[in-house]
């Protein structure tokens, strides 16, 4: 039989399935249930309900930050400071209440402290073409600094008059017993993944990622979104600042110290591409989850806490090499 | 009557004079040739139709009223639309993404809408129909051939009622079989009324489809005539100055 040409034009070429066969998500989740697998039959520990409500809320303060990183990371540019405005949104949060203000105010200082930082790195980004690894790690030393100028390098553990709502906004569990952190963070997952799917927006931004001059040629409006990436980025690191805060019940200037390594690490490990113009929400959440469970087993079967660091450096090269494979494969 | 009249256009950049008092008029379903060397100044022309640059001096005219572009959404806009040299596509998105970017269909209420990919897709299908090209709007562009990248770029410029498709080199980079796809293209738009300006290298592809061919060398416009009073040895010639000004 003859194929037409608009036979040829309709077929798919990819079913669902060779589609999520192909996928680095998928391969990392069926790495994390066998994980959990394994763990749940060589432990006792692994498979509490306290274990997992500890593993779970744990996930969610790198997933939530991650989420912010994954619009980042698809245009193509990459966000050092997330751990230092984590601390620095944190503080604002905490000193604010402690001078008496109510949590309302508290909360809009913090959020505001991080659309500024998001701003101020993305205009140099975008309009004055700084190279985002050097602006951000610019950032990492300022936002760190002021947290500290901010605090007087104390422990904030008084909240003032909404010290009770913080504490609950955290650490409380409103809904099945399922911890807050956890709640936020699957919103924010999936607002996140809705507007890279669904959105004018999203799709300008794996545009980006994949030619950032063809996107320019074609009227993308590059300049804005690249500083409207840059404002979610620090954004996510202000919320899940701000969450930490209620859950730890105290601040330190050491908050979040190192995080952006553990940021980065689970966004690509969930299958986004430093290159840019690629990335997904579920992904950063899965990236999270698998260097949690990581650290989690090592403790529950015994392993030096000093292997850890290898661990989940052998993660994150295993799972780019699943990447590299698949593309050898497809050049030959 | 003209659709897109350029009055004496310069352009400088610093101290260099890249385009230099141009004055040249395009009419409505004519296929119009730009040849010159490179640093002729065809580019920047070019960007400047397109919105990508402001001239220094002159004006320019659509339809008989001044035309000011700052950015290249305003030319596509007023229906002017340009197949980059270098296709200006993304290989990390499909190929009805690539057909769509910039100006994405979108369906819902009010700030509430949502990318239509039925829609782009079903419309990306029939435009690559319409062009006889394999290619399939699914299809991530990373994954296609050299004639598929160009369908993919070309089909950009039917989405809206162009009035002129201004071309960079479509010709350069693929096949012989896919060179006469591609100029059966440019007599398919200009068939439909759409004044097309081809910008090549490739003597057999201008004396082929082009009405008229403009010469350009060293910023300065130096031939402005029809092909059938014209002949490659002599556009030849015009583009290495070994003729100074056409007869």
């Amino acid at each position: 039989m003859a194929v037409t040409l608009d036979q040829t034009i309709a077929q798919k070429q990819h079913t669902f399935l060779s589609r999520l066969f192909s996928s680095q998500t998928f391969w990392v989740v069926i790495a994390v249930i066998l994980a959990c697998l394994f763990l749940s039959f060589a432990t006792d520990a692994f498979a509490t309900s306290k274990n997992l409500y500890n593993i779970t809320r744990n996930i969610t303060f790198v997933a939530i930050v991650a989420l912010g990183m994954t619009f980042v990371i698809i245009t193509g540019g990459i966000d050092l400071s997330v751990g230092s405005v984590l601390c620095l949104c944190s503080m604002v949060l905490a000193v604010t209440m402690h001078a008496g203000y109510s949590i309302e105010i508290g909360i809009l200082a913090s959020v505001a402290t991080a659309l500024a930082i998001g701003a101020f790195n993305g205009i140099l980004i975008a309009y004055l073409g700084f190279p985002p690894f050097v602006v951000t790690l610019g950032m990492l030393s300022i936002a760190r600094s002021l947290a500290m100028v901010a605090s007087n390098n104390t422990v904030v553990f008084q909240f003032g008059p909404d010290h009770a709502k913080l504490l609950a906004l955290g650490g409380g569990a409103w809904l099945f017993g399922i911890a807050n952190p956890v709640l936020y963070m699957i919103v924010l997952a999936l607002i996140t993944g809705f507007v890279l799917r669904w959105t004018k927006f999203g799709r300008h931004i794996f545009a980006i990622g994949g030619n950032e001059h063809a996107a320019t040629l074609t009227g993308v409006p590059v300049r804005q979104i690249k500083v409207a990436v840059y404002m979610i980025s620090a954004l996510s690191a202000g919320i899940a600042g701000i969450v930490e805060t209620g859950w730890l019940g105290a601040v330190t200037t050491n908050l979040g110290n190192g995080m952006e390594l553990q940021v980065i690490a689970a966004t690509v490990i969930g299958g986004a591409n430093l290159a840019g113009g690629v990335g997904t929400a579920f992904g950063a959440i899965v990236g999270a989850a698998l260097i949690e469970v990581i650290r989690n087993s090592l403790g529950l079967l015994g392993i030096n806490a000093f292997w850890q660091g290898t661990f989940i450096g052998g993660a994150i090269l295993l799972a780019v090499l699943f990447d590299r494979v698949r593309n050898f494969r497809r050049s030959e | 009557m003209a659709v897109l009249e350029l009055t004496n256009i310069s352009k400088h950049f610093g101290a260099i004079q890249a385009v230099n008092d141009v004055s040249l008029s395009i009419e409505p379903g004519q296929v119009v040739g730009l040849m010159g060397d490179n640093g002729a100044g065809k580019s920047t022309l070019v960007k400047m139709i397109a919105g990508n640059f402001r001239p220094s001096h002159g004006t320019m005219r659509m339809d008989d009223k001044e035309l000011i572009l700052h950015k290249p959404v305003e030319a596509r806009q007023h229906g002017i639309e340009i197949v980059h040299q270098d296709l200006a596509l993304c290989n990390n998105l499909t190929a009805a993404a690539n057909v769509y970017l910039g100006r994405e269909l979108r369906r819902g209420v009010g700030p509430f809408r949502i990318l239509d990919y039925a829609a782009m897709y079903r419309r990306a299908g029939q435009i690559f129909a319409e062009l006889k090209s394999e290619t399939r709007p699914r299809d991530l562009v990373k994954q296609m051939s050299g004639g598929q990248r160009q369908a993919v770029a070309i089909a950009r410029t039917m989405l809206s009622q162009a009035k002129i498709v201004l071309m960079d080199e479509p010709t350069a980079a693929i096949s012989v079989r896919q060179v006469a796809e591609v100029l059966n293209l440019i007599r398919h738009l200009r068939d439909q009324g759409i004044a097309v300006v081809l910008i090549s290298h490739r003597m057999p592809d201008v004396f082929d489809v082009a009405d008229r061919v403009i010469v350009m060398r060293r910023g300065s416009k130096v031939a402005d005539k029809t092909i059938a009073s014209s002949s490659p040895e002599e556009v030849t010639g015009l583009i290495t100055g070994a003729i100074e000004q056409a007869a």
